[in-house]
């Protein structure tokens, strides 16, 4: 859409702009000074393991917490409803725990750098080099489309030309993540989660307000067209694609719950990295477990200003009515913005949509120069370097990742929907790689082809789905199809793995401690306390039941 | 954070990363306090009456200052490298 005479431009003053230019002020001073605890590879791709719990899970949910999160999320709030909930207290709490308190020990306690590296360490080579490789394709191309978004946001919300706003928006991500490596991505993300907040509460509040409080937002959204079951998070109809209650809450616990969201939360190395960046193994288990806390309550800043706009403006209730018009359910949020912040707050809330979209890239971009430097490079290309040969490589990958994201970002100006294809095929490939990590870290008689074969299978079936969605011959709509297709892989993943491996030989025991439920020791898989990890409200798995008990009353309340 | 094995105990100096988010916060609560105590009437009758600038950012300052209290009270203590590098 042109820019000139886009609805949806915000009148931004030179005090809005005082506001964005503070804040990305702060985000290069984080990154000059995380350089200063740079001083090896170590350092540059995990944070030398020193950060505190609450600084990685913070970062742990604000890597998440980018443009696709917010915009998507509010937009499925405004066309759903309250079911879109389920992203969160069903699509990622339940996995979060269960990677802090099942999947971590194996992960932190085996010392390794990357996920890649523990299916290196597990599987061996082919394995590992099928994860990285892909891991890494599709860093770089998300990370395209993050810049994409962002730049896309600036261009309607304050008319920048895209190329000027992709370039200056690539150049600040490299400086800080140049300069100070994962810790500053991470501080940065940290500080990203206060200003989102800092954005979308104030706009929730004065959204509220305005609509005459929840009573009043009941009210309306039950006289609007979405009526009163968008009000529920259950069953949840619309959103499954399902049209029998039952089956919609099979395919939401079995295909969002389980399938989707333990591939995503628990072998995903840009969440994954967060935790491996944390001072001990207590720290690392309580990261995704600190987290959950506030992702639970993310919904309420980011679902129900969707919801308000739905029914507070008019543009958009028009839209919802009628399903054409101007404006669409990606745009709930900035028309929310329009309508009712007044200046400062405004330029606060596009501080808090930038940060979310440079959040996203950052840990794309930060992962990414990890798994290409230490899975990559000093694997396979250019082994037996010092260091600081490592710790220089990853400066440059970072960079060349940075110029492919600008290409990428270029690619997707022009084919949109590729890129929205790009993204789905991806959240697939999660499905696969969930099945081959927890067969292999409880079946000690996996062996490593079946590791790479059941991987390839997986997500052949998974590409194949997808395929056959897309081409209409499986017709489901909503997120049906997602489901549909990471349940096939991870089921294909499983039966192929099993059928592998009775057909070829294990690895010895030896080699799998530390890496198999039943050959780690316990004192292994724990944490050893140490100090500033005493007290009961540092125990990961008291926290973690205290964390799933809030999230069933929370489904209860609102089911 | 940048010698951070010369001696057992250090506080980590200027770089917590708590004081820079109240840092900012509180810059944030300071403008839009200001800007909430010389709005305009009918800015302020966008937002349904109610001076979202001026409470946001007394919150704003609050939040800060907890956030100062908290880096005050528990100062980031450095031990010695208890993970030999690898």
């Amino acid at each position: 859409m042109p820019a000139q005479d886009s609805i949806l431009r915000l009148d931004a003053t030179a005090i809005d702009y005082l506001i964005i230019a503070l804040y990305f002020a702060f985000v290069l001073g984080i990154g000059y000074l995380a350089k200063r605890a740079v001083s090896n590879s170590l350092d540059f791709f995990l944070s030398g393991r020193s950060l505190p719990a609450w600084v990685t899970g913070l970062a742990f949910i604000s890597a998440n917490l980018g443009a696709i999160e917010i915009m998507g999320m509010s937009a499925n709030g405004a066309e759903y409803g309250m079911p879109t909930v389920h992203y969160f207290w069903v699509g990622a709490i339940p996995a979060m725990l269960f990677l802090g308190v099942v999947m971590m020990p194996f992960y932190y306690g085996s010392k390794v750098r990357s996920v890649p590296e523990f299916m290196l360490r597990r599987f061996g080579p082919p394995a590992h080099l099928v994860n990285a490789i892909s891991f890494a394709v599709a860093q770089v191309l998300i990370a395209g489309v993050n810049l994409f978004l962002l730049a896309t946001i600036v261009n309607v919300l304050l008319g920048w030309p895209i190329w000027v706003s992709v370039i200056v928006a690539a150049v600040i991500v490299l400086s800080y993540i140049t300069l100070g490596g994962l810790s500053a991505a991470i501080y940065n993300e940290v500080l990203q989660f206060f200003v989102i907040v800092a954005a979308l509460l104030p706009l929730t509040i004065v959204g509220l307000h305005k609509v005459g409080g929840w009573q009043g937002l009941t009210e309306k959204v039950t006289g609007s067209p979405g009526g009163g079951e968008q009000l529920s998070a259950w069953p949840g109809n619309a959103l499954s694609g399902f049209s029998s209650n039952f089956l919609s809450v099979i395919g939401i616990v079995f295909g969002l719950g389980f399938v989707l969201s333990f591939g995503y939360w628990t072998t995903n190395f840009v969440e994954v990295q967060r935790a491996m960046a944390s001072k001990n193994m207590s720290a690392a288990r309580r990261t995704p477990i600190i987290g959950s806390f506030p992702k639970m309550f993310v919904p309420f800043i980011v679902i129900v200003p969707g919801m308000i706009a739905a029914v507070l403006v008019p543009e958009l209730a028009d839209f919802k009515a009628n399903g054409s018009g101007e404006v669409d359910y990606n745009d709930a949020l900035l028309l929310l913005m329009r309508d009712l912040l007044p200046n400062g707050m405004l330029g606060l809330a596009i501080t808090g949509l930038l940060a979310s979209f440079m959040a996203g890239m950052a840990a794309n971009l930060s992962s990414f120069n990890t798994v290409v430097s230490y899975d990559l490079i000093e694997r396979y290309v250019i082994k037996d370097r010092p260091d600081e040969f490592y710790l220089r490589t990853g400066r440059w990958v970072t960079v060349v990742g940075t110029v492919i994201a600008i290409g990428t970002a270029a690619i997707a100006s022009g084919y949109s929907n590729l890129m929205d294809y790009l993204q789905q095929l991806f959240s697939f490939f999660n499905a696969p790689l969930f099945a081959t990590f927890i067969l292999g870290m409880f079946w000690k008689r996996m062996t490593a082809t079946a590791g790479w074969v059941g991987l390839v299978s997986g997500t052949a079936t998974a590409v194949l789905v997808f395929i056959l969605s897309e081409n209409g011959v499986i017709d489901l709509p909503g997120q049906g199809a997602s489901f549909v297709g990471a349940g096939a892989a991870f089921v294909v993943d499983i039966v192929v793995s099993v059928l592998v491996s009775l057909a070829t030989a294990p690895k010895r025991d030896e080699e799998l401690v530390g890496l198999v439920y039943s050959l780690t020791p316990k004192e292994q898989r724990t944490e050893v306390t140490v100090r500033g990890d005493h007290g009961w409200y540092r125990r990961p798995v008291l926290l973690a039941g205290i964390s799933l008990a809030m999230t069933i009353a929370l489904n209860i309340v609102f089911g | 954070m940048a010698d951070q094995t010369s001696t057992p105990k250090q506080k980590a100096g200027a770089f917590d990363i708590r004081v820079v988010i109240a840092a900012l916060i509180g810059s944030y609560g300071l403008v839009l306090t200001i800007l909430g105590i010389i709005a305009d009437p009918a800015e302020v009758a966008k937002a349904g009456g109610l001076n979202i600038n001026l409470w946001g950012g007394i919150a704003m300052l609050v939040f800060a200052a907890l956030f100062v209290l908290w880096a005050r009270l528990r100062p980031i203590v450095v031990p010695v490298d208890e993970h030999p590098r690898e």
